[in-house]
């Protein structure tokens, strides 16, 4: 394995541009609230699978088109994504060991953070309305589907050989 | 497998990336070519987002049998018979303002060119009221472009991508405009609340003439939004002893939240607001 040449760049970007989709399509208002952070898992999964390519500056990049996507301040999802995979890249190897509550735990506070970031610089720019805790929500479900989201993209990493 | 790379300097590399893009976004208009260029990217998403709805229109018009397309027709038929009366009288009241606008020496209205587009995404945040359409630059779609429905006014183009653009609606918390109630030329601000039916007028007199039902239509101060569209109708007025203004709440005569199709309107060219004439005003 060590000596294999990085392959399936492009499987990793339709697996970011699916959860893309599943971040703008329509859904009724209330669910809205629930909405997981899609692209952020996505990216996690491939950072702990793949830390020595998928790192820091895929996360910014990753970050600048879900800016482009959602219309919000250009870097503001770039500058908390690339937090995000910074943290995960200094926690890889912990949470390969850890059970799948404890796993599920740190994606709820990643997700959580990462929100929070991106929540203040839009509170700056002056289009929040709802309190910062309402993030919550959203990260409890990306928590809750970070398992099902886990299995699928490891059946998608071994069905095209991703490394 | 080995190690990665020390991230910590390509973290930096992003944060200051990041900051730099966030400024240059807010205050200039220099971040404008990276959105240009991801919007090529973007929205093909917002399209196949879409295309569920879509393959459902098309399956039920596909499906619909011919008596209900007939009796469609005939309703439609009825409506546009209707519609044409109006327009008949339209044309004469038309004629008669611009004679009258002549008189008073102020640059006529002009009608308006329109262009149909579809919406094709709802903003996903709770926070921010805006709407995909599937219109962009290539349209001559422009920034501050107004948006209408066939009730009403509904929001502006704040961007406009290569393909599609980005509708900020009136209802949207941080939107206001200037409007004036149709009845007796109140003027007052109508901002947003961030619900997708309400809309509230700011700093009004407790004095003021504004009852429920009243109509308010754009004035066209702003040069953003034409003049007279429709905008709200008045829902409630509470006047609240120490209070220095009147609570008025208002909803939007568009179909904010259930409209599919937007009108773009094409010709903002013209002065919105008359230029005085200086010989005019010479005049005793």
């Amino acid at each position: 394995m060590i000596h294999d040449r990085p392959a399936g760049t492009g499987v990793i970007i339709v697996t970011l541009l699916i959860a893309a989709l599943l971040e703008v399509v329509p859904l009724p208002e209330s669910v809205n609230w629930v909405r997981p952070e899609w692209m952020l898992l996505v990216l996690v999964y491939w950072v702990l699978e793949l830390p020595n390519r998928i790192g820091v500056l895929w996360g910014f990049f990753v970050g600048l088109y879900h800016d482009v996507l959602v219309g919000t301040t250009l870097g503001q999802w770039g500058l908390a994504y690339a937090l995000g995979a910074f943290v995960m890249l200094a926690a890889y190897k912990r949470m390969r060991v850890f059970t799948s509550l404890q796993q599920c735990a740190v994606v709820f506070l990643l997700v959580g953070t990462v929100s929070l970031l991106a929540f203040l610089v839009q509170e700056s720019v002056g289009r929040t309305l709802y309190p910062p805790y309402t993030i919550l929500y959203a990260s409890l479900t990306s928590a809750v589907l970070w398992r099902p989201v886990c299995a699928l993209l490891r059946w998608v990493q071994l069905r095209f050989l991703v490394r | 497998m080995t190690a990665p790379a020390n991230p910590t300097y390509r973290l930096l590399i992003a944060l200051v990336l990041a900051i730099v893009m966030m400024v240059l976004d807010q205050r200039t208009p220099w971040a404008a070519p990276v959105r240009h260029v991801l919007g090529y990217l973007t929205a093909p998403i917002h399209y196949l987002a879409h295309l569920p709805v879509d393959s459902g229109e098309w399956l039920t018009e596909q499906t619909q049998s011919r008596g209900s397309l007939m009796d469609e027709n005939r309703r439609l038929q009825r409506q546009a018979l209707i519609l044409e009366q109006r327009v008949q009288r339209l044309a004469v009241l038309e004629a008669e303002n611009v004679r009258l606008r002549e008189l008073l020496n102020s640059s006529a209205d002009l009608d308006a060119n329109v262009l149909v587009a579809e919406i094709i995404g709802v903003d996903p945040d709770p926070n921010r009221q805006e709407l995909v359409i599937n219109k962009g630059k290539g349209d001559q779609v422009f920034r501050g472009q107004a948006v209408l429905d066939a009730q009403g006014l509904i929001g502006q183009v704040v961007d406009a991508g290569p393909l599609s653009s980005r509708v900020l609606l009136v209802t949207d918390a941080s939107h206001a405009m200037s409007v004036q109630v149709n009845r007796n030329g109140v003027r007052a601000v109508l901002a947003g609340t961030g619900q997708s039916d309400g809309l509230k007028l700011l700093y009004v007199p407790d004095t003021a003439d504004i009852r429920e039902g009243d109509l308010l239509v754009s004035t066209g101060l702003g040069q953003r939004y034409p003049r007279g569209y429709p905008v709200a109708t008045v829902t409630a007025v509470r006047h609240q002893s120490g209070a220095p203004f009147a609570e008025i709440a208002a909803r939007p005569t568009a179909r904010v939240d259930r409209a599919s199709h937007v009108l773009l309107v094409q010709s903002t060219d013209e002065p919105l607001i008359p230029v005085p004439d200086p010989e005019a005003a010479n005049d005793p």
